[in-house]
């Protein structure tokens, strides 16, 4: 029996897989694994600016009894609540319709419900703002329609401020969710709902019955995806309203920012934050990976 | 067939991008090459000269080109007389990035980022100093004279009696106002001349009932005037050893009940940005402002309503004795710990920014007014400016700034003024006062402790 020379045909196969692999991994590594790292062992550091000093787990117990930083959860989870389920409703709805074969002008419907994903995320936010400024478009057209009898200053008033940033974010992100609908729709036979409808199914039905049902995967990922999205939400708050009236629309990652950079920096209490939702974001997708995943 | 043509078509693109790039670089290295070898045989024979134009440049960073760049390069051309070598290399950076920068560097200790002098905000002054000891040189060693500028206005850049700031723009607080609307109520600019808050909430409410304009206009959630009013009763948020003094800050709750009264009575009306603050003042929807005397270049934009203008002092607080003069906003200039040759940069800030008559009479076309009170003296400080009635208002300005109490800024000013922006807010619509107060006093100290 001779031995073989070098390696054996197999392994000679997932090596050449390894060092594919190899530049990707180093550089997620250096760019993205290392810097987390850091940030977990800074989040047990307390001390401003480059003065830290290992304090155990004082940044997440301050973190929980920080007024600002509960009202900003609170806030975001508002946003979560109502606008990911509205938006992704809508989009389905919307891709349902420009799905329909015999529509004229399909090119130009979806190009126009997703051209808001083209702008830029400070740009669109600064316009809403100036939409509904006191002496914006909005009121412009209320009070020369009479709805309104004087200017109505939608931002400094706490419920208005909240739904402006969730009208804002509709429009921003649902024509981006119904681009993956209409992937998802495209790949749906169209046989089956030729044979739903010989069979004598309503539309709703079809919609209901199949349209959902084949769509899961793809509904699943929106939903991740909005979910990690919305929790991260930073420009709207900044730009848009500013955190503001009295905090009553600041984000998670808006505050992040100002205890980082706008007040006495403290790194570790803001790598704690952030790994407060990085934690949510992980439930909340477990959460929904659980429920969508029914393979029963 | 057509896909096989796209793809082919695609990865001539690719090959021909990557060949472009490969090219590229290596044309780049090449002419990166040759000066690098004519500057080494440059070096070699000018080598005194090269090492002295080094030696006399100073690399500065500022924001807003009209203003404060214009001064740097005012300042550059008046040391030149005297110092035919030297040279200034200043560049635009905005407020918000000089702040992630300086905190970057300092995080990461490693300053050589930062350049020789830097414009700091004066609110931020203390913040930056406590967080970053090693960030700005102590200034006792450039022979500047601290006593000739406004006291209130060096204080934001001393800590520990140090002083780390040459004090530059002036921020004293001015009332203005439009005389066309208020001679319309029955009111010249006189009757807003040292008067009280509740004789400002009185007259403005006769303005907005025969004209519709309320007197003034603030941007919502920022508390500009909050803190205004604050000063001009030498009352700050902070107690001297550093301890929050909110909740039971006496006069910060008449400072609360008066704006929510002239809110809720209309004279004052708030907005959402700054963009339609500035609005609010040009297109004439508000009878004047309060502000900063840096507000009047927004002012003077709106060419028509020139001689229209006129400025007075701003009202004062009854029940805390308060003054008639505060400041907002302003800027200083801070060496930094890299500067290697702090021995120019003193000399320089010295001759010019606390020294030059000459420079302060150059940038005052642009409306920066001096907190370097032998500047007043100028004669052209005491010029009439037809846009506010032919008022001398840059020697105007210019005493008021003298009068204007000093504060405690605090290190965690930001923290605390945000604090007080939200309690103030939820207590003019309608919630306890004391405790709002509270919990921001609660939350500011939490930030303290941690």
């Amino acid at each position: 029996m001779s031995k073989k020379k070098g390696m054996s045909l197999q392994k000679k196969h997932s090596m050449t897989g390894w060092i594919f692999l190899t530049p990707a991994v180093i550089l997620i590594a250096v760019m993205s694994f290392y810097p987390m790292i850091r940030a977990f062992i800074l989040s047990f550091q307390t001390g401003i600016g480059a003065n830290t000093k290992f304090d155990g787990l004082a940044n997440y117990k301050a973190m929980l009894t920080d007024q600002v930083f509960l009202k900003s959860i609170g806030n975001t989870f508002l946003y979560l609540l109502i606008q990911v389920p509205v938006m992704l409703v809508m989009a389905l709805i919307l891709a349902s319709i420009l799905n329909n074969k015999d529509l004229k002008f399909k090119g130009l419907f979806r190009t126009m419900i997703f051209l808001p994903c083209a702008t830029s995320l400070v740009a669109y936010a600064l316009i809403f703002r100036c939409l509904f400024a006191n002496d914006g478009l909005v009121n412009h057209l209320f009070v020369s329609l009479g709805i309104l009898d004087s200017p109505y200053s939608f931002l400094t008033n706490a419920f208005s401020a909240k739904v402006i940033i969730i009208l804002a974010l509709l429009w921003r992100w649902t024509g981006y969710n119904m681009v993956f609908y209409l992937s998802g729709l495209q790949n749906i036979e169209y046989s089956i709902y030729e044979a739903a409808r010989i069979d004598g199914a309503s539309p709703i039905q079809t919609f209901f019955k199949i349209t959902i049902p084949l769509l899961k995967p793809t509904i699943l990922l929106t939903a991740i995806m909005s979910t990690n999205g919305t929790l991260q939400l930073f420009d709207e708050s900044v730009n848009l309203t500013g955190g503001g009236p009295a905090n009553s629309t600041i984000t998670m990652s808006h505050y992040i920012y100002n205890v980082s950079f706008k007040y006495m920096p403290k790194f570790g209490f803001a790598a704690a934050m952030s790994f407060f939702i990085l934690i949510l974001v992980a439930i909340l997708a477990l959460v929904q990976l659980k429920v969508g995943d029914k393979r029963d | 067939m057509k896909k096989k043509i796209i793809a082919l078509l695609l990865s001539c693109a690719m090959m021909a991008t990557l060949v472009g790039c490969g090219a590229k670089e290596e044309a780049a290295a090449t002419t990166e090459s040759a000066p690098a070898a004519e500057a080494e045989a440059a070096a070699e024979e000018a080598a005194p000269a090269a090492a002295a134009e080094g030696e006399n440049t100073l690399t500065v960073w500022c924001w807003d080109p009209a203003f404060n760049l214009n001064a740097m390069y005012e300042a550059e051309k008046v040391y030149q007389k005297d110092h035919p070598d030297f040279k200034l290399n200043v560049v635009e950076v905005p407020w918000q990035d000089i702040q992630t920068k300086i905190t970057t560097a300092a995080t990461s200790g490693d300053y050589s980022t930062l350049p020789d002098i830097f414009l700091m905000q004066d609110n931020a002054f203390q913040k930056n100093v406590l967080a970053f000891p090693d960030l700005c040189v102590d200034l006792a060693a450039s022979g500047i004279d601290f006593s000739q500028f406004a006291a209130g206005k060096t204080a934001y850049s001393v800590i520990d009696g140090k002083n780390f700031g040459v004090p530059f723009d002036n921020g004293a607080v001015i009332g203005c106002y439009r005389t066309d609307v208020l001679a319309e109520a029955g009111f010249t600019v006189d009757d807003f001349t040292d008067i009280t808050w509740d004789e400002y909430l009185e007259k403005g409410k006769v303005v907005l009932e025969k004209t519709g304009k309320p007197l003034i206009s603030m941007q919502a959630g920022e508390c500009d005037l909050i803190m205004m009013m604050l000063q001009s009763a030498g009352a700050s948020l902070f107690n001297e050893d550093g301890t929050a003094n909110i909740a039971n800050n006496d006069v910060l709750k008449e400072v609360v009940n008066v704006y929510g009264e002239l809110r809720t009575a209309g004279v004052l009306t708030e907005v959402n940005s700054w963009d339609e603050y500035v609005g609010s003042i040009t297109s004439g929807n508000v009878a004047g402002t309060i502000n900063g005397c840096w507000i009047m270049a927004s002012i003077q934009t709106a060419a028509d309503q020139s001689g229209n203008w006129a400025i007075t002092n701003m009202p004062k607080l009854v029940a805390a004795n308060g003054t008639n003069y505060s400041n907002n906003g302003g800027s200083s200039w801070a060496v930094a710990s890299n500067c290697k040759n702090t021995e120019l940069a003193f000399d320089f800030l010295a001759s010019t920014f606390a020294g030059s008559n000459e420079l302060y009479d150059n940038i005052l076309p642009s409306g920066a007014i001096a907190t370097w009170a032998p500047a007043a003296g100028s004669d052209a400080y005491g010029l009439a400016n037809d846009f506010f009635g032919g008022d001398a208002v840059s020697a105007k300005i210019v005493e008021y700034s003298t009068h204007v109490p000093t504060n405690i800024t605090g290190a965690y000013y930001y923290e605390a003024r945000d604090a007080v922006a939200v309690a103030s807010t939820n207590a003019i619509n309608g919630a306890d006062l004391q405790s709002e107060l509270d919990n921001a006093q609660a939350q500011v100290e939490g930030y303290i402790g941690q």
